[in-house]
């Protein structure tokens, strides 16, 4: 093409770079999806070093019995933030930065529904965090609450200081823009989506994504509802949670799990639609059974708004509720199965490519797995009562997230950081990075079920020799010094795989999907010509005209 | 062939500009502004649904200070229920003139549904200042007092933001600025005043009678 030749013009512009004043205030006031969605999981690696941080603390202060490394009321802050942050700071931020890049890249949009929206929905996620920190700079320092904030705990006559007040107003706040994000969502997904482009042919993480973003929808507001309650509680005297006063601490329970346990699946269902993404192309096969993990999906999503009180069988309910909740809880497992066996069937006879995003995708499902069937285990109300906040439940949940959410998110930053930036990732420092969580995660959250089956309670700052203890918490802390590297690591390989990383080009992997039609990093109106599509591979009909997927399904 | 999809990156044109409506979507899709404010009222569905069962879980909770039996009275909270209940019907009617292309009679009737969005609020006031003087009745004097004015402070909050929503259409239709006969602006706030009433009919129905 005669116009591919360099144009005089654009050398000296790639010489001058802008000051960095105007970059930041591009970056500052940007409504484009891809930059928000990146601004998103920037925040969350922010946070995540901070948090593990705090996590690697508290491990340290547990290696030995009676170790006075950290003091009790520092030990209960430190576990206030860390789950705060790594829940609400980390783990929704970068699910939901992820998909904000890729969504509509996925469907063929131009950008989000509502792109101010959007960058509102960022700001008050990054501030409401900073409004939770901000607890450190006042009279009496962060929370020492957990990060569900048992009352009456949280109440004036036991959190005297402030920093609860933070603490609920920042989750408030991040709230507000966790739902606006939710509705973008969806509003995005239904409306925007490229002709063609049915309902029963989006990419399953978008699909996934429409559902993680109705569960928001409907339990962020009674979270907001609670905190509200709370803080109407401590600045205007009500007595909701008010014990003294007549009020719950058991209604607490009940409102703050309702929005709690679907939060687990907010946290995990992104990430199980980043494996459907990343499986099928590294097995260069079509994901398997896409009707049975779309269905499956929303199975999910309706009932995990039933099993919240699984949270709650030590509160004493009734029979009735423990038998419903366990039974509604161990249902989770069918659906979960169904995608389990789905994901099998399409690495089985596969040709597997093990680049990062596979390792990933394979460490998310091997160890998912183990803490599904660990979450069978607590789901049964009388064992359940038997390690009831022990150290087994703390492994457990790690697992899940760990071993769900984290591997699933890694394996698609791996995936799509090549379309963001323009330049692959570092696939030494990618394996190095997977192998020392792997088998750091591993070393860490393992010997904390066998701690907790030896009675040993969750959120204790230290504990006595001679129960038995000494050896699991010290595998954990080793453990935990294992996989601290491996974060540092992937700040490194992302920040230096900017200028270093090998050129990406267009599509990579050899992927299927709308977002690898467009250029490495995408312009800003991601699609010059909106497509068409006629099947869920829109590209593999594009490479293989001969043989296109729209025959067939 | 040609109806393969979608054209290789190569032949896009890289220049071509992003059309100026982002949004303009596919035939047959939902409108993405009606879309967002469906969801929204479903996010605000939850919020009211925790606050009332909130109400109703404390209900007869004993503790000291006024119970609903003693504290609230139906005459003038029937005053409200009316003044929001009409301007739904006002809302819906402004909405109909409209679309006949009547302007004058949108403005007057649009006009008469802020009036009773305020009457309503006014009568909160009077009410509240009634339970506050004559019963003793604060958020901080027992479980009532603490779900009463939370949930029905909540639901007078959006009132509030539903007046102010009407009051900025009304400017920008008397501006002139509102185009066509069903402007998005128009439905929108006019789906937000149903809901906030609809909202109140569950209130009034939980609070003041099945819970006195």
């Amino acid at each position: 093409m005669a116009t591919a030749e360099i144009e005089p013009a654009a050398l000296p512009a790639a010489e001058s770079r802008p000051p960095w004043t105007a970059v930041l205030h591009e970056w500052v006031v940007t409504v484009d999806h891809k930059k928000i969605g990146i601004l998103y999981v920037l925040m969350a690696v922010g946070f995540i070093l901070v948090a593990g941080a705090a996590a690697v603390m508290m491990r340290l202060q547990l290696w030995a019995p009676n170790l006075a490394l950290v003091p009790p009321t520092t030990f209960n802050q430190f576990f206030t933030l860390h789950g705060t942050t790594m829940v609400f700071f980390v783990g929704m931020p970068l699910l939901i930065g992820i998909a904000n890049f890729a969504v509509p890249l996925m469907i063929g949009a131009r950008d989000m529904a509502f792109p101010r929206l959007n960058a509102f929905g960022f700001w008050a996620t990054l501030f409401g965090g900073l409004l939770v920190y901000f607890s450190l700079v006042v009279p009496g320092g962060p929370p020492t609450i957990g990060w569900f904030a048992y009352a009456p705990l949280t109440e004036n006559s036991f959190a005297r200081g402030p920093g609860v007040d933070c603490w609920a107003l920042g989750l408030i706040v991040s709230g507000l823009g966790t739902t606006t994000a939710a509705i973008n969502f969806i509003v995005t997904i239904l409306s925007l989506r490229c002709p063609g482009m049915t309902l029963r042919k989006v990419p399953f993480f978008v699909w996934v994504m429409f559902w993680t973003s109705v569960q928001i929808l409907v339990v962020m507001p009674p979270l907001t509802a609670a905190l509200t309650m709370l803080e109407f509680d401590r600045q205007l005297g009500a007595h909701f949670f008010d014990t003294q006063a007549g009020g719950s601490a058991y209604l607490w329970q009940h409102l703050f799990w309702f929005f709690g346990h679907p939060e687990v699946y907010i946290l995990v269902l992104p990430a199980f639609g980043m494996i459907s993404e990343v499986v099928p192309v590294f097995s260069r096969k079509v994901l398997f059974g896409y009707e049975f993990m779309a269905a499956a999906t929303a199975a999910i999503a309706f009932i995990s708004l039933g099993v919240w009180a699984h949270h709650m069988f030590a509160v004493g309910m009734s029979r009735a509720l423990d038998l419903f909740f366990a039974a509604a809880s161990m249902l989770v497992s069918i659906p979960t199965g169904i995608k389990l066996f789905n994901w099998l069937a399409t690495v089985y006879g596969g040709k597997l490519v093990l680049k990062s995003p596979m390792l990933f995708a394979l460490g998310f499902l091997s160890m998912f797995v183990i803490g599904g069937l660990t979450g069978i285990i607590l789901a049964c109300a009388p064992v359940d009562l038997q390690v009831t906040d022990t150290y087994f439940v703390v492994g457990h949940f790690h697992w899940v997230l760990i071993g769900g959410t984290v591997f699933g998110i890694f394996s698609a930053i791996h995936y799509w950081y090549p379309k963001a930036t323009g330049r692959m990732l570092s696939e030494r420092l990618a394996k190095w990075q997977f192998w020392l969580l792997f088998l750091g995660f591993i070393l860490t959250f393992a010997p904390m079920h066998v701690a907790g089956i030896l009675g040993m309670p969750r959120r204790i700052y230290t504990y006595g020799p001679g129960r038995g203890w000494e050896l699991w918490n010290q595998l954990a802390t080793l453990g935990a010094l294992l996989q601290a590297p491996s974060y540092l690591i992937f700040a490194y390989n992302i920040v230096t795989s900017l200028w270093k990383g090998k050129v990406a080009g267009d599509d990579p992997w050899d992927a299927w999907t709308l977002e690898w039609a467009t250029t490495s990093p995408p312009p800003a109106y991601n699609f010059a010509v909106v497509p068409t599509v006629k099947s869920r591979r829109p590209l593999w009909d594009l490479k293989h005209p001969d043989d296109p997927d729209w025959k067939y399904e | 062939m040609t109806d393969l999809s979608p054209p290789p990156p190569e032949v896009l044109p890289e220049s071509a500009a992003a059309p100026p409506d982002h949004t303009a979507g596919v035939e047959g899709r939902p409108e993405p502004h009606k879309a967002g404010m469906v969801c929204f009222l479903v996010s605000e569905a939850a919020f009211f649904s925790t606050l009332i069962m909130a109400y109703v879980i404390f209900l007869r909770h004993g503790s000291a200070g006024p119970t609903p039996d003693e504290a609230l009275s139906l005459p003038l909270v029937l005053g409200n229920t009316a003044c929001l209940l009409a301007s739904s019907a006002t809302v819906h009617l402004a909405e109909r003139s409209l679309r006949k292309g009547n302007v004058g009679a949108f403005r007057l009737l649009w006009a008469a549904t802020i009036l009773l969005g305020v009457l309503f609020l006014v009568g909160t006031a009077v009410e509240w200042r009634g339970l506050i003087r004559d019963h003793g009745l604060t958020i901080g004097v027992n479980l009532f007092g603490t779900t009463y004015y939370t949930l029905v402070g909540f639901h007078a909050f959006h009132v509030t933001l539903g007046v102010l929503a009407l009051a900025a259409v009304l400017g920008v239709s008397a501006r002139g600025l509102l185009p066509g006969t069903a402007p998005l602006p128009v439905t929108l706030v006019g789906w937000y005043w149903h809901f906030v009433d609809v909202v109140w009919v569950v209130v009034f129905l939980v609070v003041y009678v099945l819970g006195r």
